[in-house]
């Protein structure tokens, strides 16, 4: 078991969890007395032990789960098992399953508190399979888990709703039916792979979501501040002070009294500095649910920092919602009302970028100029439709600056039906962006970029 | 009466006789906490139970309490120990002037001048105890660093008397409710324990144990609303406190159901800001008029 535990150790560091020597001996202490044939037991004097933070024990259960579900799966690697070998032969238990049926099964069990977790398995495998018919895949796994849900109509119930909607389910056990569907894709995927996912990005996009919203909120907040701070002081450094600037006359007449009406000494205007005009767009479909409420904090604390901001959201179509932000002020009435009355047009949930494009140079384009700055936020997963990268380069040409944030790891641009690369050449800059972290590096970034306004 | 918790079922029946609902983690923490002779770091939100925790440990194990409440600028002379100086120097004018400087000395910097203060008398208690240091987080970084001797070696330097080590080893709980990091150097040392809000069925039998006369359906109809409550995005979430404070009010006010009449009178039992007051009557007030709450009957 040694070996085994100080294997589990090596790879809970290279989660960059703090693991030191002596809480590893405290761990063999803590297993000396307690009965490590119980899983749970077993688990949380681990975690005592190991996990100083919750974060750090939200870590270590994932990296529990995947360390000891994986050993099984490895295992069934190395030895060629397959799942499906046995299954193929015989004549698969309902072929005629349809979607509806199958939808209506899986929100009965959802409903049902009570019932066994080996059955919601069984219809997560249902429900991939049958969505695999369909024969799209984005190729990352979160994104198809999403893809499913929407696919099969299920939805969380609202909090403030005030009807209850009949399709709806209980929150908790749709993330639960989510956890299984993720768990069988990846299983899925291991089989045709037939070697282990890698483990670094998927830490990554499970730990870093935002999931604490107030003291994200906060966060953000600060750094759209510093953000503003760096937009607005930006380029000041080579504007010398003789260099171009106009003479003021007035003041150098005035000046040149002292001197018996010889200017010997000029006067320069002062020059404003360039005020930043916002252009955002941000992506609210259901590919970056998880990233969205990140997103609208972020766009919350850009319009309590910038007068100049207009700001969209977009599914399918494009709508303006910078007089929402305008009137509301707090965070949650803010992501009500867009999610209630602002209007997403939401027709089929896809998100279409090129519609996107073209229905926003028709709005805006006679307010770009190379003083404003784009900024866009989204994952560039068109759903396979026509991305319109002309419209894109247009919008980019008229504007100062573009920048585009992605909320998916860079690993899996380009992947799928994301077009990340077709966008990017149009960019004065992209990042990946879905934490503040990361948020703060953008910001950096952008303070290094040379402004575009002396390039052309 | 001092008992050692053999086993973690034990040691959940033990917390169970005592007023306290442990969970697996919890009940096993204080299994290992005994054993292993480590303090544990319990964080979590405020009202969770995480200073009943130690309370309930004490009564358990018979053990006395010893308790230091931290606040900012906390500073050794209150935690640790302190001399006391009238009395010094009492003994000094009492000695006069014909005794030598190595006799008053060592007269006057011995035990019985010391002022001990909870670390010290935790320390240095002849029956073992239970030592709670509560909100460590609302000292600051020099405090924690202080700690360390007298957590990880149950020791406590005193320059002019020497090294006080402890007779009996005690159990340390330290509490936080993560208003600030702590460093690296304390956790190291710690178990770590988080307690978060528990279930519903949890929360009923804590709120059942707490309030035994209110009925059986309407303390869980009071639960379920406290869990919506909760749900929003509140300034301060409702604590296990406040569920039995509320049971115990809607006890004393002889309620029948927990409708949005009893809400609106006793809300403000649970919920302690006024946009919080706000929200709470908005979003789950109507809930319990609409249906979607199943009236009781």
């Amino acid at each position: 078991m040694a070996p085994r535990l100080l294997e589990f150790a090596d790879e809970l560091r290279r989660e960059e969890m703090k693991v030191g020597t002596s809480e590893l001996l405290d761990a063999f202490e803590a297993l000396r007395h307690v009965e490590w044939t119980d899983r749970e037991d077993f688990f949380e004097a681990l975690a005592t032990t190991l996990a100083k933070s919750q974060e750090d024990r939200r870590v270590l259960e994932a990296v529990f789960d995947r360390f000891f579900f994986r050993a099984a799966e490895r295992e069934a690697v190395e030895r060629g098992v397959k799942e499906g070998a046995g299954r193929e032969g015989g004549a698969s238990p309902e072929p005629e399953l349809d979607f509806d049926s199958l939808r209506e099964r899986i929100r009965d069990t959802l409903r049902d508190a009570n019932a066994p977790e080996g059955q919601l398995r069984d219809l997560a495998r249902l429900a991939i399979s049958a969505f695999g018919r369909q024969g799209e895949g984005s190729g990352v796994i979160g994104v198809d888990v999403q893809r499913i849900r929407r696919t099969l109509g299920l939805r969380g119930e609202q909090a403030g709703a005030e009807l209850p909607d009949p399709h709806s389910v209980p929150r908790d056990r749709l993330r639960e039916f989510e956890a299984q569907v993720r768990r069988e894709l990846e299983r899925a995927l291991i089989e045709r792979t037939e070697t282990l996912p890698p483990s670094k990005p998927l830490r990554e996009l499970d730990r870093a979501l935002p999931t604490g919203g107030a003291q994200d909120l906060a966060q953000v907040h600060r750094i759209v501040a510093q953000m503003r701070r760096r937009l607005a002081t930006q380029g000041r450094e080579n504007r010398g002070r003789n260099r171009s600037s106009a003479i003021d006359v007035r003041r150098t007449m005035r000046t040149s009294l002292q001197t018996g009406g010889v200017p010997l000494d000029l006067r320069f205007r002062p020059r404003r500095p360039r005020r930043p005009e916002l252009f955002v767009l941000c992506d609210v479909s259901t590919s970056v649910t998880s990233a969205s409420v990140f997103f609208l904090s972020m766009l919350h604390a850009l319009h309590d920092s910038f007068r100049k901001l207009r700001s969209f959201v977009f599914v399918e179509r494009i709508s303006e919602v910078t007089e929402v932000f305008e009137r509301e002020r707090s965070f949650e009435a803010v992501s009500r009302a867009i999610s209630g009355d602002a209007g997403v047009a939401d027709v089929s949930g896809y998100t279409d970028y090129g519609r996107v494009w073209i229905e926003f140079l028709d709005r805006v384009v006679d307010d770009l100029d190379p003083r404003s700055t784009v900024i866009v936020l989204g994952d560039a997963r068109t759903n396979g439709r026509e991305p319109h990268a002309a419209a894109f380069g247009h919008i980019a040409e008229r504007a100062g600056r573009t920048f585009w944030m992605n909320p998916e790891p860079k690993l899996y641009w380009n992947y799928g039906d994301s077009v990340m690369q077709v966008y990017e050449p149009y960019c004065t800059g992209v990042f990946e962006c879905w934490t503040t972290k990361q948020l703060e590096g953008f910001v950096n970034a952008i303070a290094d970029l040379r402004p575009v306004a002396s390039s052309g | 009466m001092t008992a050692e918790f053999q086993s973690i079922d034990e040691t959940r029946a033990g917390l169970a006789s005592a007023g306290y609902l442990a969970d697996e983690s919890t009940a096993l923490v204080s299994f290992l906490a005994g054993r292993l002779g480590k303090p544990v770091l319990v964080e979590g939100p405020a009202g969770v139970g995480k200073t009943e925790l130690a309370k309930a440990l004490s009564r358990a194990t018979g053990r006395k309490l010893v308790r230091l409440q931290c606040y900012e600028g906390l500073d050794e002379a209150k935690a640790l120990y302190e001399w006391n100086y009238r009395k010094q120097l009492l003994r000094i004018q009492v000695e006069a002037s014909d005794a030598g400087w190595q006799e008053v000395k060592d007269d006057i910097f011995g035990e019985e001048f010391l002022l001990p203060r909870p670390l010290l008398t935790a320390i240095s208690a002849a029956e073992p105890v239970v030592l709670l240091i509560d909100e460590i987080d609302k000292t600051d970084q020099e405090f924690e660093a202080m700690l360390l001797e007298v957590l990880s070696d149950f020791q406590v330097s005193i320059p002019e008397l020497g090294v006080v080590e402890a007779k009996t080893h005690p159990i340390v709980l330290l509490t936080s409710n993560d208003s600030r990091e702590l460093t690296e150097a304390l956790k190291r040392r710690c178990l770590y324990l988080w307690l978060g809000y528990p279930t519903v069925e949890r929360e009923l039998e804590i709120v059942r144990l707490h309030a035994p006369d209110l009925k059986q359906d309407v303390a869980r109809k009071l639960v379920e609303v406290m869990h919506m409550v909760r749900e929003l995005d509140l300034k301060k979430p409702p604590s296990i406190a406040e569920s039995i404070d509320w049971a115990r009010a809607l006890l004393l006010l002889g309620a029948e159901d927990v409708d949005q009449e009893t809400l609106k009178q006793t809300m403000s039992v649970i919920v302690k800001h006024r946009t919080d007051l706000d929200l709470v009557a908005e979003r789950v007030g109507v809930k319990l008029t609409d249906g979607l709450v199943r009236p009781l009957g």
